[in-house]
């Protein structure tokens, strides 16, 4: 562990997993970099119309 | 957020990462694009939309989705005119903030970074190559994500469900699982995607409920795998109650009627009959795979695959990859659903946070607060923001006679329309308007509050207006949406909704938000391997923990267990992490010791332990509840009459202890399903299938000649599980199903131990002369009622915690500083246990970090005068907020606590004497509007 830590952090991904990631990460104080392949955030998930058990609205 | 960026190269070391990025060319500048879609409208070249799985067409200049974020236009260079003919170039003049930039050219970006969390998600399975379901050549075949667009209000048919080739309702429609998964010879996909036959369940029965009853919706797979929590119950009630056909069979071959395109299967039934059926559609349930694309990423940042390319992890650590710094959540780790995903990235954040606690706070900046103005006593002031949200609203009202209107009415002082509220820009133009004009009340005429409210409340924090000072009221959810046919009434009730937001706001009043400091200790309550693994979460990212531990020993049910289905030791594991937790100096641990009591909230916790000789009290900010759960003693089968008839830990226990017994079984046989997914207790217990699959390998392995059996309803070794499975096949364990309501029956003559069961594939009877019987037996939750009503959290019908959310909430509860992990939440595997622990301290810390918190202005508050002491606001409230006051100056009266108080108004409702109000929602507030209509 080199002594001067950087207290950032990079997420790779902007689907649900990475942005739950980015957004824990930076409550608990450290900078993010979410870095995304695509346009906009939002992953498989944002593509779904609703998600089981509940059938909420996936959006 | 560095989004069209892609991943070239990573240096350094845990600590301190150079990580070197290509930005691809977006050619939108995204400071000055507004997101109002003139460059869209006016582009004249179609290109198939991804997001709509290519069922639709989008314009080479577009927004993913309505909500993208961020809302920034940007091109598709590969399609666009401009950038590949030089011609059009009609974007660039149409745009009204001259944000188009056709050069913009990649550009390299380099950051430093001290850890890394690897999310790159997955791919769905893209079943073009396999012969059989001719996909590409039948219309009528789509796939699982095309199906899900056609379901959605926001898909290409507008959520009607039509079929590909002529646009016609299907009357029938099958669902084909597996593929693309659990298939080695049409694809290389071994494993189970695990989520696919959940997805398939919600397909038919929101497909039935959009078309109606009359919809026929079959489902054809091998085994049903609804392990997750509730996941049993929406299959029952998709049989039961919604008519969902589901038949036990793996379709080999589609064949497409050339004239009608109607799609024709062929199949064996399970009584072993061909049965020739007819369908006007098929959706074939494709599998979740890693790209190649993904497989060179991991190369570059030299991160070890496992052998179907997801990344490798062990199950005591399973965020963690093979290079110390880097982290992995999400599908990229195996195949898994939602909620999984969300644990795991938690628990990602929670590992870089680990290694990163000493520079916390370092590299974030905090944001300068605007004095607030002082309001009180001065006339209202009104401003007026009616948003036009692109077409959205303006499509439809009149929105420039709805800011005509509004400048009518009284206390307004200020009026307009903005093309998009939510804009970067406009909300700094608010903001100045509100400083110029001196507003002290704004309204805003939008969308719904429940996703903006906050956006604008920032607005007015940054102008110095108390953030209270605000009203909402929705003109496109509740009116432009739903009334798109009749545009002049629209505007009217536009109108009428405004002057009711308008007379509401000239008597609402600044409200104050109460501070509180957080105490920075934690408590974890269970000392299995969840406790522990959350304790070691929270004390090496820098907060005291008090683990507490009811029996003498930590370890839990793990201690009872022998090897992971990796194969891993894990007595070994168990005792590592227990001489951690000891001799982590930031961990307090209490044996045999309950909780007796807690008093207090989110951030000022108060509990008494009581010890075996002593008692202590203890002072802490969040607590984590990882109170286990235990396996089911059965009454059946001969358990508890025959030594020879044991449960799965007990089995465990000869493999423990290398008994000499082991040696003496020559035929063996394991029940699965031992009191789970039956009446009374309807849920899945997760790992028995593949606990008892490896144990029938363990057998095998000592013996080979052994005969092994397992008696099971549906195999259910999800995700990369399902590799064991087919060992345990290839070494000759047999597999015989059986159904719930014809059991396998259990007896004893002269001695011998034997079980009889229908085999369904023999069809006949079979009677196995048993050494040792195994049963599989359910996990049943202790009695959390106690720890339920301490923290107010609540328990389900099968006596589970139930957690905040279940997708987005898995690992905390409705209740604040309350976290949520192991077996308490459902029953679950090591690994999953573990992420859950770490995930669970990950959002506490979130907590943690702030150092204080701030409770909502919008509460109830009590008027002492008019308290009759009645007591019923006491016994409603949910949250145990309003109690009488035992101090002056009025002892006896109904007094709220503002920091549990969740501003539900139930209290409100229910006093007789009118003597509670809720701020924000007063009754004058209520009655004016209602009066403006």
């Amino acid at each position: 562990m080199p002594k001067d830590v950087i207290g950032s952090v990079m997420v790779v991904g902007g689907g649900i997993a990475g942005m739950q990631s980015a957004l824990d990460l930076a409550e608990s104080g450290y900078y993010v970099y979410l870095v995304e392949k695509g346009p906009s955030i939002g992953g498989v998930m944002a593509q779904l119309d609703k998600t089981f058990p509940t059938n909420d609205c996936a959006m | 957020m560095l989004t069209k960026s892609d991943i070239e190269s990573i240096s350094g070391e845990v600590g301190n990462f150079s990580v070197s990025l290509t930005r691809q060319p977006r050619y939108v500048d995204m400071d000055l694009c507004v997101g109002c879609g003139a460059c869209a409208e006016k582009c004249p070249k179609k290109v198939p939309d991804g997001y709509n799985s290519d069922l639709s067409k989008r314009k080479a200049i577009y927004v993913e989705y309505a909500q993208a974020v961020p809302l920034k236009y940007a091109i598709d260079g590969d399609y666009c005119l401009k950038i590949q003919k030089d011609k059009c170039g009609n974007c660039a003049k149409v745009c009204p903030a001259g944000a188009i930039r056709y050069d913009d050219k990649p550009e390299t970006v380099t950051l430093n970074v001290g850890s890394v969390v690897l999310a790159p998600g997955f791919k769905p399975f893209d079943p073009k190559g396999l012969d059989s379901y001719k996909y590409s050549e039948h219309k009528n075949v789509i796939t699982s994500m095309e199906f899900e667009r056609i379901l959605s209000a926001s898909g290409p048919t507008h959520g009607h469900v039509t079929r590909p080739s002529d646009g016609e309702e299907p009357t029938k429609i099958a669902w084909l699982q597996c593929v693309g998964s659990r298939d080695m010879n049409r694809c290389d996909n071994p494993y189970c995607s695990s989520v696919c036959c959940m997805y398939a369940i919600k397909e038919a029965v929101i497909a039935k409920e959009h078309q109606g009853d009359s919809l026929d919706c079959a489902v054809f797979f091998m085994d049903m795998r609804t392990h997750g929590k509730d996941f049993e119950a929406f299959y029952d009630k998709a049989r039961n109650d919604a008519g969902v056909r589901f038949v036990r069979s793996r379709v080999h071959t589609v064949t497409e009627d050339p004239e009608t395109k109607d799609l024709e299967m062929r199949y064996v039934t399970e009584d072993g009959k061909i049965e020739v059926e007819k369908f006007d559609m098929v959706v074939l349930s494709v599998g979740l795979e890693i790209s190649s694309e993904l497989v060179e990423l991991a190369n570059k940042l030299d991160v070890d695959l496992g052998p179907n390319r997801f990344a490798a992890t062990d199950s005591f650590s399973p965020v963690v990859t093979s290079r110390e710094g880097i982290y992995v959540c999400g599908a990229f780790a195996g195949p898994k659903d939602i909620p999984q995903a969300v644990v795991d990235s938690s628990a990602a954040a929670s590992c870089a946070g680990q290694v990163l606690s000493s520079a916390r706070n370092t590299c974030t900046k905090t944001k300068e607060k605007v004095p607030e103005t002082p309001v009180k006593g001065e006339p209202p002031r009104l401003g007026v923001f009616v948003c036009k949200c692109g077409i959205n609203i303006a499509g439809v009202v009149d929105v420039p006679a709805v800011v005509e209107y509004a400048k009518s009415l009284p206390f307004v002082e200020y009026a307009s329309e903005n093309l998009y509220s939510c804009s970067q820009d406009t909300q700094d133009g608010m903001a100045e308007l509100i400083r110029e004009k001196g507003l002290n009340r704004i309204v805003v005429a939008a969308c719904t509050p429940k996703t903006h409210e906050p956006l604008f409340q920032e607005t007015l924090i940054n102008a110095g207006l108390n953030k209270y000072l605000f009203e909402m009221t929705n003109i496109r959810n509740h009116d432009s949406w739903v009334h798109k046919s009749t545009p002049d009434l629209a505007t009217e009730k536009a109108k009428d909704l405004v002057r009711m937001a308008v007379q509401k706001a000239a008597l609402i009043t600044p409200l104050a938000e109460a501070e509180l400091s957080v105490n920075p200790n934690g408590l974890v309550i269970g000392g299995g391997v969840a406790g522990m693994a959350a304790a070691l979460s929270l004390a090496k990212q820098g907060y005291a923990t008090h683990l507490i531990e009811k029996t003498a020993q930590l370890g839990g049910t793990a201690l009872s267990l022998h090897k992971t289905w990796k194969g891993e030791d894990i007595q070994e594991n168990v005792a590592r992490m227990v001489k951690e937790v000891e001799d982590n100096e930031n961990i307090t641990v209490y044996m045999d010791t309950e909780l007796e009591s807690v008093d207090g909230f989110v951030g000022n916790f108060t509990s008494t332990l009581k010890g075996k000789d002593k008692e202590t009290t203890l002072e802490y900010g969040v607590a984590i509840v990882a109170t286990g759960a235990l396996e089911s003693k059965p009454t059946e089968y001969l358990y508890g009459q025959d030594p020879r008839v044991r449960t799965s830990l007990e089995m465990d226990k000869l493999f423990q202890d290398d008994d000499p017994a082991l040696k003496e079984i020559k035929s063996a046989a394991f029940i699965q399903c031992v009191g789970s997914r039956e009446p009374g207790r309807p849920y899945c217990s997760r790992v028995c299938c593949t606990h008892s699959v490896d144990s029938a390998i363990a057998l095998k392995k000592r013996n080979p000649e052994t005969d092994v059996y397992i008696l099971y309803r549906d195999i259910r070794t999800y995700g990369e599980r399902e590799l064991i499975y087919k060992k345990a096949r290839e070494a000759g364990v047999l597999f015989i199903r059986y159904g719930v309501d014809n059991k396998p029956i259990v007896s004893v003559t002269e001695g011998n131990l034997t079980v009889r069961v229908r085999d369904h594939v023999l069809g006949k009877v079979m009677e196995i002369p048993l050494d040792a019987l195994t049963l599989a037996t359910a996990i049943v939750p202790p009695d959390n009622s106690k720890i339920a009503q301490f923290y107010k959290v609540p328990i389900n019908d099968t006596g589970y915690y139930v957690e905040r959310h279940a997708k987005l909430g898995p690992s905390e509860f409705a209740t604040d500083g309350v976290f949520l992990c192991g077996l308490a939440h459902y029953p679950k595997p090591i690994d999953e246990s573990v992420a859950q622990a770490q995930a669970a301290a990950s959002r506490a810390v979130t907590l943690l970090a702030r150092e204080k918190i701030f409770t909502s202005g919008t509460i109830a508050v009590t008027s002492p005068a008019d308290c009759s002491e009645c007591g019923v606001c006491i016994a409603l409230c949910p949250y145990s907020a309003p109690s009488f006051s035992t101090e002056r100056p009025f002892p006896g009266k109904a007094t709220i606590n503002p920091v549990l108080c969740k501003g539900c108004g139930l209290c409100v409702a229910s006093c007789r004497s009118g003597a509670i109000h809720l701020n924000g929602f007063d009754n004058n507030q209520i009655l004016a509007m209602i009066d403006a209509l």
